[in-house]
């Protein structure tokens, strides 16, 4: 049987107001928060780090294990930064829960600041997308409004106060301590691990930094419990998870659904791949892990499986590419953006996008080095791992991923241009169906 | 740099959010493009007097990130994703033709000050490729034609509707919600469109139940 769909996040999301107090409110909105502030603050860590939750922005840390690193009764005021600068080629989940449901994303945010003992909050959103911005500091408003946040919430004795704070554009601001960098006023560049934000992040004192999507997660939890969270996914990859699928599917968008679902069944909702068109290859998680192609179709789409089939499922967020796409133009064009978001503080990655880069460019133009390849292979080795943070490891990814199945595309490159050997018109959504 | 007191209060009421003062900078930062249009050296200087810097060091995050500009932006500002996904869905050939209408290329601006244009990087709206921005709104699903129609309206003074947001206004008052974060067009556009609602529409057709009753929770679990 086919795994269905699960609206939970964005089960409301065809209503006029969702984005609104009113229109949460409706459907059982901060119904979580006196619950939650009812419970002492460690019994709010301990339902979560029972529920399994992995955090939704890439990397599937145990969120509440994360909350446990805080460490109590220091002394030191303590911080909730949230991951909104949703920017990996291939994800556009964070955005859209921020335009169509911010109060879950608040909601959360009060409980995890009760939980983790932070009376401040921030919102770190992307700059890019204005629109986004506006849902969710209106949505704060609201929450003051309203009394959810403030002084004293409900009579608990607890305060929160709850910044929304924009970016200027930098992909490298969605790795946690360049974020706090950034949001601290400089520029945005990792820092050295450990000591890890728990015990020293933003202003040097203990900081919890989770994505969107994560915490929007918390006030369904604490208003359904452990059991119900756990009916969804699989043991080592509970819940559910916004899937937003791209690329050549007839209805791209996004699809909620329990992990395990399948990329089959995912194209399936997605009413399959436009017409007359074939599967080449497709990425589960972002341009930051590897492709995939129509053999893996059937992989559950959960973190143990993806990491068995050699890749990641990163941020869930699918593109699906068909057979009028040149893998060679795919990868050299996720080679630039690397090149151009690498933020320079470490050299294997500075350099490395860089010379790779130009090397793929030669392919993709039809002039390249069959013996280059192996060059471009040397220095994905001499990024991932030696790089300071995991950028440089995402831009050594696409490159191995896509000789694994597609060597004989840039041999090809060696005479042949990726737009002589594809049609770059047959790839637009205007073409429709391939000509090819 | 002529700065009124209505922007002063703002300085004030950004430095305030924040438990330490330097990070109001990013802020600060898309305050002062608001009222020029660009980061000169004019409100460089201002920035760092409100945050006590120096002004190198204000400049030093000014220049990391893309969207402070250090030249003269267009009253409008049109960003084309060409990442991957986006190009090839169609997204280069927006570019060509815009950049062709326009006869300008990547982080130019039209001799009359009306349009600047950049190759931006993903979006976060893969799923409305190719993904275009109108003063960094979203203008999604673009063509050669939706784009070229936009500039005309623009160019004329019509309104143009940012797809899942509000009608167009410019760069600068872009600028300035980023700075304050509070415009009064949360309201603009739907929940959600079409593609948004994709997962939502595909579930109610095949009469699939909704989970986030506040009722207690069933234990009918599918998997």
């Amino acid at each position: 049987m086919a795994t269905p769909l699960t609206p939970i996040l964005t089960a409301h999301w065809d209503d006029p107001d969702s984005f609104t107090i009113d229109g949460y409110s409706r459907h059982g909105g901060y119904d979580a928060l006196p619950k939650a502030l009812a419970m002492e603050p460690d019994a709010v860590i301990g339902l979560v780090k029972d529920t399994g939750l992995r955090g939704r922005g890439g990397a599937g840390f145990p969120t509440g294990l994360k909350w446990s690193f805080v460490p109590q009764n220091d002394g030191k005021p303590h911080y909730l930064v949230v991951n909104a600068d949703e920017s990996e080629p291939g994800a556009c989940k964070d955005m859209p829960l921020l335009m169509a449901n911010p109060h879950a994303l608040v909601e959360g945010i009060i409980i995890t600041c009760y939980a983790i003992r932070a009376r401040h909050a921030f919102i770190y959103v992307r700059g890019e997308v204005p629109h986004a911005i506006r849902r969710v500091a209106a949505a704060v408003r609201e929450a003051y409004q309203a009394g959810h946040i403030g002084t004293n919430i409900h009579g608990s004795g607890f305060d929160l106060d709850v910044v929304v704070h924009s970016g200027a554009g930098a992909y490298i601001c969605g790795e946690e301590t360049a974020l706090l960098d950034s949001l601290e006023g400089r520029r945005g560049q990792p820092r050295l691990k450990p000591p890890f934000p728990a015990v020293a992040g933003l202003y040097a004192s203990p900081t919890v930094v989770n994505n969107v999507e994560t915490i929007s997660n918390i006030p369904y939890i604490i208003r359904n419990g452990v059991d119900w969270f756990r009916q969804f996914g699989t043991e080592k990859s509970p819940g559910f998870k916004l899937f937003s699928v791209s690329g050549h599917v007839r209805n791209p968008g996004v699809y909620e659904a329990p992990l395990g679902i399948t990329m089959r069944e995912l194209i399936d909702y997605a009413g399959g791949m436009r017409e007359g068109s074939e599967l080449k290859f497709w990425v589960p998680g972002g341009s930051s892990v590897p492709m995939l192609t129509a053999e893996h179709l059937d992989l559950p789409m959960t973190y143990e499986a993806m990491a068995e089939a050699g890749t990641m499922l990163g941020t869930a967020t699918p593109m699906v590419f068909d057979q009028t796409v040149s893998v060679v133009k795919t990868v050299t064009r996720w080679l630039e953006f690397y090149k151009h978001e690498s933020c320079g503080k470490c050299t294997p990655c500075r350099e490395g996008t860089s010379w790779m880069t130009g090397l793929l460019e030669t392919f993709e133009a039809g002039h390249g080095q069959e013996s280059d390849l192996q060059i471009i292979d040397d220095i994905c080795h001499q990024i991932a791992g030696r790089s300071f943070c995991a950028l440089g490891d995402a831009a050594a990814t696409p490159f191995p991923g896509a000789m694994k199945y597609f060597r004989d595309e840039f041999v090809a490159g060696t005479h042949t241009s990726a737009d002589d050997a594809f049609n770059p018109v047959a790839s637009t959504v205007l073409a429709g169906a391939s000509t090819r | 740099m002529e700065i009124d007191d209505t922007t002063r209060d703002e300085v004030r009421a950004i430095i305030a959010r924040y438990p330490e003062t330097r990070s109001a900078l990013l802020p600060l930062l898309h305050l002062v493009q608001s009222v020029e249009g660009s980061v000169t050296p004019d409100g460089i200087e201002f920035v760092a007097e409100q945050l006590e810097l120096t002004p190198a060091e204000v400049a030093s995050v000014a220049t990391f990130y893309t969207m402070y500009k250090r030249h003269r932006t267009g009253r409008h500002h049109i960003g084309v994703c060409t990442n991957s996904l986006c190009a090839l869905l169609g997204g280069d050939v927006v570019w060509k033709s815009l950049s062709d209408e326009l006869g300008i290329g990547h982080d130019e601006t039209t001799a009359d000050g009306e349009f600047s244009i950049e190759r931006i990087e993903c979006q976060a709206a893969c799923t409305h490729a190719p993904s275009v921005t109108i003063d960094w709104e979203y203008f999604d699903d673009a063509t050669p034609a939706s784009v070229s129609e936009v500039i005309a309206k623009l160019r004329a003074g019509e309104p143009v509707q940012s797809t899942r947001g509000p009608v167009i206004r410019d760069f600068r008052a872009t600028e300035h919600t980023l700075a304050v974060t509070d415009d009064g067009l949360a309201g603009e556009g739907p929940s959600a469109d079409h593609r948004m609602l994709a997962g939502l529409t595909a579930a109610k057709e095949r009469g699939m139940a909704l989970q986030d009753t506040a009722a207690p929770a069933s234990s009918e679990g599918e998997n």
